[in-house]
This record gives structure tokens, C-alpha cells and sequence, in this order.
């Protein structure tokens, strides 16, 4: 299940990343305020877990088009250090706002009824949901990527003045898809809040976001659901080499670095072109006979 | 004396630390500045060597015996060996591309230099001691100032201006502002480009290392202590303008200043106030105070 969440905030990262060409360093300020967004209303104000998830979507979304709204008015590494900021900001909000418990984080939060209907206490039932959820954000994703939305994301991406000049409103479609990608990011935080019936400063601390960072890299940026799998080799490097403490730390931070340095393409661009390598190695020999004949 | 209700001791108490704070911030960016206006290369890194700085100079002292005002020079230099072996072996290979691999680059090395900080010692802090020369007080009436204090922040000006003459007076300096503008044109000339960036980017980085041997006595000597303040950095030099060293110098200083006297009227906005200034300045000069907007 955690597995899940994280792979669609890497998707959900990669929608500005990968897809846009915009580095957010901040994405984790989406990720923690959903989950204490949703800690909150299902906690404190006792309502319903799918009205928490969506107050937390709702968060992240509106969070996110400000952040958006403020960043693209620089490019590049500007606008990644200016997000990196940004959700700084909002760690030490949450730092100090009342309602988190601070250090201690907030907890337990129930995970009370589906629609009062479904019991999610049961890990069953609980499963189905994150699936559902995860998938269809995923499906979300891979739709908007797919869509003319996505094109012209896309043509921002490779030559942004020329996007501008054929008429589109680009700060617009960039801001939007902040907010969208914010907003995914917060179904993610939301969910792995009701799992683990916790929402705790790690979820908005920068590192945070530079482990989403390294989950899209590592998956490959340049497909829609590489970073699911960069996702999934992340967690599990953190879950079995958890036993290492403070190594763990060291082998991500080695492993980053060999990416940036090696595997820019990530594990499913390098896979793609070794493939297609292996296609012309393969049809050249053929081609060669042909030209004889 | 009460000035808006707050004491006057108090708010000066406060203003000296924010001037404390801000000679860290100033020091620091100022080699951030530096870093990035010849190698582009935003460099994560500058918190960790910050820390790595300190963390020479406190195992200097215990394991060699050896006294603050050695590690004052020792740290930096052990520092800046270190930036130059990461820059030799890793960074040179990413200059040609988009200036985002280098952030990520040196993401990751944070996280090996925290981790490997934190094998070793642990992630509780270590004190180390001030300088018995520089223990102390000196009461001016009206108020106490700790000489240490007082001691960083000179030195911290002075450390900011002597990097400022050296890259604007001198030949040295000369050189190295020729290599940016024109990397080629310079090496034809006959001036050694790599070295020269390699050297920059281990000046840049003792400067950090340096600002954490002067940080060592004020706090705990520990393995998170560079990493948010990296962050509160960046966001200085985003306000001040990236790859003004004037600019980031000043924003520095300044802003340490802001903080220290949102400490005294808003206490639980102390941590907060400079990225709400960033904002600001974002709304209204895209650019930073001191920047020139760049195409």
C-alpha cells in the first residue's frame, strides 16, 4: 500500500517533471499538507475518510496553483530553489501550527468508514481502496499525458517562446498543471495517511521531496509510469536495507549520484534503448544481405 | 528603555543574533554565489560542507588535540580538498547540461556526507568550545555582548570582503570572470579553465567549511545542522539574485537582521519570515533585489 501511494506521487511529480519540463524541489509540501489535511478532518472534525481524502486533494491543488503561480515567474534552477523554499515554508507552518503535534506528528487517526459504509479498519477493504484510488490516478495521469492538454505541455517542455508564440496561454497551462500535479500528489498523501493513521513532519520535509525526485530519475522521466517503478525499487531499497540505519541514507545519496552521472534515462529510458539498440544490431546484418542482393 | 513594548536589551539581544545568523547566511551564499556565477552549478552541497566543516574542526580538536584557532584554517582547507576531489570526479562530467543534474548531484551528496556523519557520530549534537580568548562578555552599558559573537561577525565582513576584492581586483578574479563569459576564447589565451573552476569550486566550498568552524562553538556540532539552513540560504540568494555576490552579501546580513526582530515582535514567525520576503520579492522584481533579469 505504501508501495502504491508513493508510486503515484512519483507519477504525479513526473506530470511537472518529465512531462512539463519543470523541476519542483516542494513536491513534498503537497504530499505532508494533504495528509494533514486529511489527519485533521478525520481526527478532529470526525467526518468521513473519502471527505478527508478530498479535503486533502483540495489542499494540495489549491496549494499547489499558488506555488505554481509564484514559480514560473522564474525558469529552471531558479524555479526549483524558489519551490524548495516555498514548501519550507510550509514545513515550519506545520512545524508550529497547533493542531500537528509538532514533533510527535498526528496520531492515531482513525480510519473510520468508507461512504459509512465500507469498514476500513480491515486491511482488505483498505487495500482495495488505495488500489482503486492509486490506479486511478495513474489512469489519470497516463490520460492527461495522452491528451491535447498533454501536447501542448509538451511543446512548453522542448521550446517554450514557440508554444507562446502559436497563441497559448502558457503561464496558465503551467499553473494548471501544478495544481493538477499537487493535487494528485495530495490523493497520495491523503491515502498514506489513512494507512498508516499518521501524518508526520517527514511527509513535508524537503527530503521528501528529493526522494520523489529520486524515484522519478531512477524509474525514467521520459515515460508515464517509469517513475511508478522507480517508486517501487525505492521502497524496497528503504525497506530491506532499513536494518543499516544511517547507511541506508548513504546508498540512496550514491545511488542519485550514479543516476545523475550514468543513468540519466532511468531504469525503463535505458531498458527502452537498449531494446531498440538490440532491434538495429539485430535488422543491420539483415540489411546489409539485403543491399547485396 | 522599552521600544514598542519590548525592551531595549531584548531587542538588541535579538538584532545581534540575527547579525550572527545573518554573517552565516551572508558567508554562505556568498560562496553559493560564487559557485554558481562560474561553474553553474547549484550547489545542495554548501549546507553539508558547512557541516562537514564543523565537524573537522570538532574531531581536529578531539582526536588531535588540536585548539580553534589552527581549525580555523585546518577545516577549510580539509573542506575544500574534499569539494575538489567531488568537483575532479563528479561534477566536471555534468557541466554541459542543464544546471538542474548539478542540483540533483549534489542532492545526493548531501545525503552521503549527512549519512556518513551520522554513522560516525550519531545524530545527537556535540558541543565544542569557544575559544578561551574569546569567552566572555563586554557590557556596554546598554547591553551584554558576547565577544564571540561580536568576533564572528567581524570576521564574517571581513571574510565577505576579501572574497569580493579577489574576484573583482584582482588577476585572479580577472581570470576567472573571463572563464565565465567566455570559457573558450580564455583557455585559448593560455589560461588553465579546468583548474581554474576546480579551484573555484573548492574556494567556494572552504568558504562554507569555514563558516562552520566559526558556527561550531554557537551550536551543536551535528549532522542535520546544514541542511535546512542550505535552504534558508538559497532563498537569500533568490531574494538578493542569483550570482550577485554584492547582492547576496548584503541580502544576507539583512535578512539575518529581519529574522532576529521577527524573533522579538512574532516569535513563531522567526522561522518562516524569510521565504514570506522571498515571496515578496518574487511578486514584485522577478529577479531578486540585486539581479539583472537573465534571457
Amino acid at each position: 500500500m505504501k508501495v502504491l501511494c508513493f508510486a503515484l506521487f512519483a507519477c504525479a511529480f513526473n506530470l511537472l517533471l518529465g512531462h512539463t519540463g519543470i523541476v519542483s524541489f516542494g513536491h513534498a509540501a503537497f504530499f505532508g499538507s494533504a495528509a494533514y489535511a486529511t489527519g485533521y478532518a478525520v481526527r478532529d472534525m470526525g467526518l468521513t475518510p473519502e471527505i478527508g481524502i478530498a479535503a486533502g486533494m483540495l489542499l494540495a491543488g489549491a496549494l499547489g496553483a499558488v506555488f505554481g503561480a509564484l514559480a514560473i515567474r522564474r525558469q529552471g534552477i531558479y524555479l526549483a530553489m524558489i519551490t524548495l523554499a516555498l514548501a519550507q515554508l510550509v514545513y515550519f507552518t506545520f512545524l508550529q501550527a497547533p493542531f500537528t503535534g509538532a514533533e510527535d506528528g498526528m496520531q492515531p487517526i482513525p480510519r473510520g468508514r468508507l461512504f459509512g459504509l465500507v469498514d476500513l479498519r480491515d486491511d482488505f477493504n483498505l487495500y482495495f481502496l488505495v488500489l482503486a484510488c492509486a490506479g486511478g490516478g495513474l489512469w489519470l495521469v497516463n490520460r492527461i499525458v495522452n491528451s491535447p492538454f498533454g501536447e501542448v505541455l509538451r511543446a512548453i517542455r522542448e521550446h517554450e517562446p514557440r508554444a507562446r508564440s502559436l497563441g497559448y496561454a502558457v503561464d496558465r497551462y503551467k499553473i494548471m498543471v501544478f495544481a493538477l500535479s499537487a493535487a494528485l500528489s495530495g490523493l497520495a498523501g491523503s491515502l498514506k495517511c489513512i494507512v498508516f493513521q499518521l501524518a508526520a513532519l517527514t511527509d513535508v520535509h524537503w527530503h521528501m521531496s528529493g526522494d520523489v525526485i529520486l524515484m522519478t530519475l531512477l524509474g525514467g522521466m521520459s515515460s508515464v509510469f517509469g517513475p511508478a517503478l522507480g517508486a517501487v525499487l525505492v521502497s524496497a531499497l528503504h525497506h530491506y536495507l532499513d536494518a543499516l540505519g544511517a547507511w541506508v541514507t548513504i546508498a540512496v545519496g550514491l545511488i542519485f549520484i550514479a543516476c545523475v552521472l550514468m543513468f540519466r534515462r532511468g531504469v525503463v529510458g535505458e531498458l527502452a534503448e537498449f531494446l531498440s539498440q538490440r532491434r538495429v544490431a539485430h535488422a543491420s546484418p539483415k540489411e546489409g544481405i539485403d543491399a547485396k542482393i | 528603555m522599552e521600544i514598542f513594548g519590548v525592551p531595549l536589551q531584548a531587542l538588541l539581544g535579538q538584532i545581534m543574533l540575527g547579525l550572527v545568523n545573518g554573517s552565516f547566511y551572508a558567508v554562505l551564499s556568498l560562496g553559493l554565489a560564487i559557485i554558481f556565477g562560474l561553474l553553474r552549478i547549484v550547489n545542495f552541497a554548501h549546507g553539508a560542507f558547512f557541516m562537514a566543516g564543523a565537524f573537522v574542526a570538532f574531531m581536529a580538536g578531539r582526536y588531535l588535540g588540536i585548539g580553534y584557532w589552527p581549525a580555523l584554517v585546518i577545516a577549510p582547507l580539509v573542506v575544500g580538498i574534499l569539494g575538489i576531489l567531488f568537483e575532479r570526479f563528479a561534477l566536471r562530467r555534468i557541466y554541459r547540461l542543464d544546471p538542474l543534474y548539478g542540483l540533483l548531484l549534489t542532492f545526493g551528496l548531501v545525503l552521503v556526507l549527512e549519512g556518513g556523519f551520522r554513522v560516525a557520530f550519531g545524530s545527537s549534537g556535540q558541543a565544542y568550545p569557544t575559544p578561551p580568548e574569546l569567552r566572555g562578555a563586554w557590557n556596554l552599558g546598554f547591553m551584554v555582548l558576547p565577544i564571540y559573537r561580536a568576533f564572528v561577525i567581524a570576521i564574517a565582513v571581513v571574510a565577505c570582503a576579501v572574497t569580493w576584492i579577489v574576484i573583482e581586483k584582482t588577476r585572479i578574479g580577472a581570470h576567472l570572470r573571463a572563464a565565465t563569459e567566455k570559457s573558450e576564447l580564455t583557455q585559448a589565451f593560455g589560461i588553465n579553465v579546468p583548474i581554474l573552476l576546480t579551484l573555484t569550486y573548492g574556494a567556494g566550498v572552504a568558504l562554507a567549511g569555514f563558516a562552520g568552524v566559526l558556527a561550531a562553538p554557537i551550536q551543536h556540532v551535528n549532522p542535520s545542522m546544514g541542511s535546512d539552513l542550505v535552504i534558508v540560504v538559497f532563498a537569500i540568494v533568490v531574494i538578493g539574485g542569483l550570482g550577485s555576490l554584492l547582492g547576496s552579501a548584503i541580502t544576507g546580513l539583512g535578512l539575518g537582521i529581519v529574522e532576529g526582530l521577527t524573533k522579538v515582535f512574532y516569535s513563531e514567525g522567526s522561522t518562516t519570515v524569510v521565504f514570506l520576503v522571498m515571496a515578496l520579492v518574487l511578486l514584485v522584481r522577478p529577479a531578486g533585489l540585486f539581479g539583472r533579469e537573465e534571457t
